[in-house]
């Protein structure tokens, strides 16, 4: 499966070309072997999840490993299959796994306080249940900021018959991010300091210079005390950008032959970062998102937010390639090696120019301002949001909120190839349940920038003693308001819904959809009976309070 | 614009009746009323629910409700030329969340102005609670108690503080000493990026006080007005030194106080220090 690890030679080999290719990342040599990831299959499975220390291209960090390992251990799983899954905490705190886009019994969800007690310091949980979905999908600490420290990994779920044509090489990606820091520092920053990791701030020097946005533009954001350069709460100043646990100079391979389809499973478990991704000089065909087929369609690069899987088959010719995982707001990139004979590598792709925010970030779209006479421009009006707790955790409520699922996302409108938007996926069978909605909730994502709050409708998880309450069986549209000038990856556990993308019966299947900044999403789900966590999969900002507890109850 | 032209012109014929193909996500959702609110645990049928309660509890306070600390110097600074050469500090710590508990001081002490050489001159430290009244202003009150060798006054204390339009730092405050004295203190800065790490504060601040206090060489009206601009350079965004320019002046009765003993009403000087938090 794996090649044999890489001797000292190829590496130092690696870090030259790596050096020459330009991209400003100091070539890194050590002599560390990498093991490849783990990976358990069959209907009963261990995990230890302990503190270890991981090594990122010969630096070492703290993390909080499964098995040992970060990513913890691949499960290889079948459709229709039993598991029975024995988790032992060797840490000194609580701990928890959740299955993430499985549909399972709630109880085994593995959300402290809300499916379970959560399993104590030294003690063991064993999670229950059957397989029956197939596809890509992953797990993850719920407790505290482990999953920020590493405590994730990935599931591959084959499908009960057998596909008659497999791919030559399967292949996970795990997307990550790692710091040297404590993620609870992390967060502290950003408290006290907001701008705190700020990688590209716009500058007076820039404005005199002609670079970046002009005057104009500039005192637009600045009137509405909002920074158009505040992509990214956390960045490549505190982050390493990993793909399976190996950072850029450690360069991760996998095999890859000449002329036969290979299948990429990508899996977004950043913390806090959209990744950017694409693989130079190869189009990637899009055949599943968040584990659910879709109608294969064929792009240059994608965006993922964190929670959030794509997998993709390449044909790739007799050369390597690089797989580029840019970070959104481009203050880093992960980076694998895709090569048919090990030694060979890729030009790596420098960083593109830092993203700035627009107009319509927030939820203004200029274009359709006109003649919107009776509409409240304001940028906090209660009249937009009359549901909403106009607090201090509420900095702005979207003016104009549009659909943005036929967008990039951001920094990806103008780059001169095939980027993959929502409206770009379609189920390739009818959706399970195409009923119409009995009814419609709305829910505003919320924040404020200035004093780190996050919330739904200016609620946090901390105040929301008034659960959002749905029955059993019963057909909801739900929509995403964004209020914000962050885009939010928002997660429902134990449910897979419908995107609402004009695809009517075939609408695409998720279980974690990115609300774009000053943008709107709705999907239709039939509710499952059970306690079931939404929030966003931004992790500081659902330690925030941008989570809500969705309590379905039978009729 | 042509195309949303189409989109409205497709809402509106899927309006008037060409519903019936309209399947999954494309239907439109009807408005049925939504379940009470279930506010049981379901998850305490499988588990002991004493164990649950306590979990959820933990998973409550973990998803927002933690408090944070800061210590921050805003200025910590020489003013080595003018005639007021000494040192001056503000700065403050708080602990909280949304509202915050608040310890702020700040003073002012000469290098070698004659008799006064090497003297604390004047300081306060104040005591407050600070409550978010919006996501950009704050209402504070509490207690100032002034220190130093002049008279000491006990202040009960209003201010307001916040981020206005265009990004400025504003605070203002209204002190009522236990004489009954009102004063009252405007302050403005803003932070100009020059470079990512060479940030520009124009910063001002105006006092008045309501009462003439010739124990404190306080005329009524308008008693100072400061103004300055620092450059500092930010090795961290914890730590920047800076080096900068300020202009103070008294006004009206308080500059005769200060020309009556013989100093002058205003000067000028240059200021290096450095800004910090930890």
């Amino acid at each position: 499966m794996h090649f044999p690890p890489m001797n000292r030679r190829h590496l130092l080999q690696g870090s030259a070309a790596l050096a020459l290719s330009c991209v400003g990342f100091a070539p890194v040599a050590h002599g560390a072997t990498m093991p490849a990831t783990p990976e358990l299959a069959g209907e009963e499975i261990t995990l230890r999840i302990g503190q270890t220390t991981i090594q990122i291209d010969g630096r070492p960090a703290r993390a909080v490993a499964i098995n040992g390992s970060v990513p913890g251990p691949t499960l290889r799983l079948r459709q229709g299959q039993k598991l029975r899954i024995t988790v032992i905490n060797e840490l000194t705190e609580d701990t928890s796994l959740h299955w993430h886009g499985l549909e399972l019994p709630f109880q085994m969800d593995g959300v402290p306080g809300v499916s379970f007690p959560g399993i104590p310091a030294l003690g063991r949980f064993t999670y229950e249940f059957a397989i029956t979905q197939h596809g890509t999908y992953w797990y993850h600490s719920h407790s505290g900021l482990q999953e920020m420290m590493g405590c994730y990994g990935s599931i591959v779920i084959e499908p009960a018959a057998a596909d008659p044509a497999p791919p030559a090489h399967d292949h996970v990606m795990v997307l990550s991010d790692h710091s040297f820091v404590h993620p609870a520092g992390i967060l502290r920053k950003l408290k006290v300091d907001p701008g705190h990791y700020a990688r590209y701030p716009q500058t007076l020097a820039g404005l005199i210079a002609g670079r970046d946005q002009p005057l104009k533009t500039r005192l637009e954001f600045a009137q509405m005390r909002m920074d158009p350069a505040d992509i990214s709460d956390v960045t490549g100043k505190v982050f390493r950008y990993l793909i399976n646990g190996r950072g850029m100079a450690d360069n991760f391979t996998a095999p890859i032959t000449p002329g036969a389809p290979t299948r990429l499973r990508f899996i977004n478990a950043g913390s806090m970062t959209f990744f950017n991704v694409r693989i130079p000089d190869l189009a990637m065909k899009v055949i599943a998102a968040d584990g659910q087929p879709m109608v294969p369609v064929e792009v240059d690069e994608f965006q993922m937010g964190p929670g959030e899987t794509y997998d993709v088959i390449i044909t790739p010719q007799d050369r390597a390639y690089t797989v580029a995982a840019e970070a959104m707001d481009r203050s880093g990139m992960a980076r694998a090696t895709l090569t048919p004979r090990p030694g060979l590598i890729a030009p790596v792709p420098p960083l593109r120019a830092p993203v700035r925010l627009t107009m319509r970030d927030m939820g203004m779209d200029m274009d359709m301002s006109h003649g919107s006479g009776s509409m409240d421009m304001s940028m906090r009006s209660q009249a937009n949001a009359p549901d909403v707790k106009l607090g201090p955790g509420v900095d702005m409520i979207a003016p104009m909120p549009v659909d943005r699922t036929g967008d990039p996302g951001l920094g990806l409108d103008k780059i001169g190839h095939r980027v993959l938007t929502y409206r770009d996926l379609v189920a390739p069978e009818q959706n399970p349940d195409p009923r119409a909605p009995q009814r419609e909730i709305e829910m505003h994502l919320t924040g404020s920038m200035d004093r780190y709050l996050w919330s739904f409708d200016g609620v946090t998880m901390s105040e929301a003693h008034h659960p959002v309450t749905w029955t059993t069986g019963e057909r909801l549209r739900i929509t995403l308001i964004n209020d914000t000038m962050m885009g939010h990856p928002i997660h429902l556990h134990g449910h897979i819904f419908e995107l609402m993308t004009g695809h009517g019966d075939r609408s695409p299947r998720k279980h974690t959809v990115i609300v774009q900044p000053g943008g709107k999403v709705s999907f239709d789900v039939t509710a499952i009976e059970g306690d079931w966590p939404m929030h966003c999969h931004l992790f500081l900002h659902m330690a925030m309070g941008m989570m809500r507890v969705v309590k379905v109850r039978g009729a | 614009m042509k195309m949303r032209y189409f989109l409205s012109l497709a809402l509106a014929l899927s309006a008037t009746g060409l519903h019936a193909q309209e399947t999954g996500t494309d239907q439109s959702p009807g408005s049925a009323p939504a379940p009470a609110p279930a506010h049981d645990r379901l998850a305490d049928r499988y588990f002991d629910p004493a164990a649950m309660a306590r979990a959820e509890a933990v998973m409550m306070n973990e998803h927002g409700n933690l408090t944070y600390s800061q210590f921050r110097a805003d200025l910590a600074e020489v003013r080595v030329t003018g005639p007021d050469k000494g040192y001056h500090f503000e700065g403050e710590a708080w602990t909280g969340n949304v509202n915050r508990f608040v310890v702020a001081t700040r003073g002012e002490g000469d290098f070698d102005s004659g008799a006064e050489k090497g003297r604390f001159k004047e300081g306060e430290v104040q005591a407050l609670y600070a409550r978010a009244l919006g996501p950009w202003w704050n209402l504070r009150g509490g207690l100032r108690q002034d220190f130093g060798p002049g008279p000491q006054r006990t202040h009960a204390m209003l201010a307001i503080d916040g981020l206005s339009p265009y990004r400025f730092d504003i605070q203002g405050a209204l002190f009522l000493s236990q004489r009954g004295e009102l004063t009252g203190r405007i302050e403005a800065a803003v932070d100009e990026r020059i470079t990512r790490r060479l940030v520009l504060q124009p910063r001002g601040e105006v006092n008045f006080s309501v009462q003439d206090q010739p124990d404190r060489e306080l005329g009524s009206g308008l008693t100072s007005i400061e103004v300055g601009a620092r450059l500092r350079y930010e090795f961290t965004r914890q730590f920047a030194p800076y080096v900068g320019v300020l202009w103070t002046s008294s006004l009206g009765r308080t500059a005769d106080y200060a020309r009556a003993e013989g100093k002058s009403a205003s000067s000028a000087s240059l200021v290096l220090g450095v800004k910090l938090w930890m």
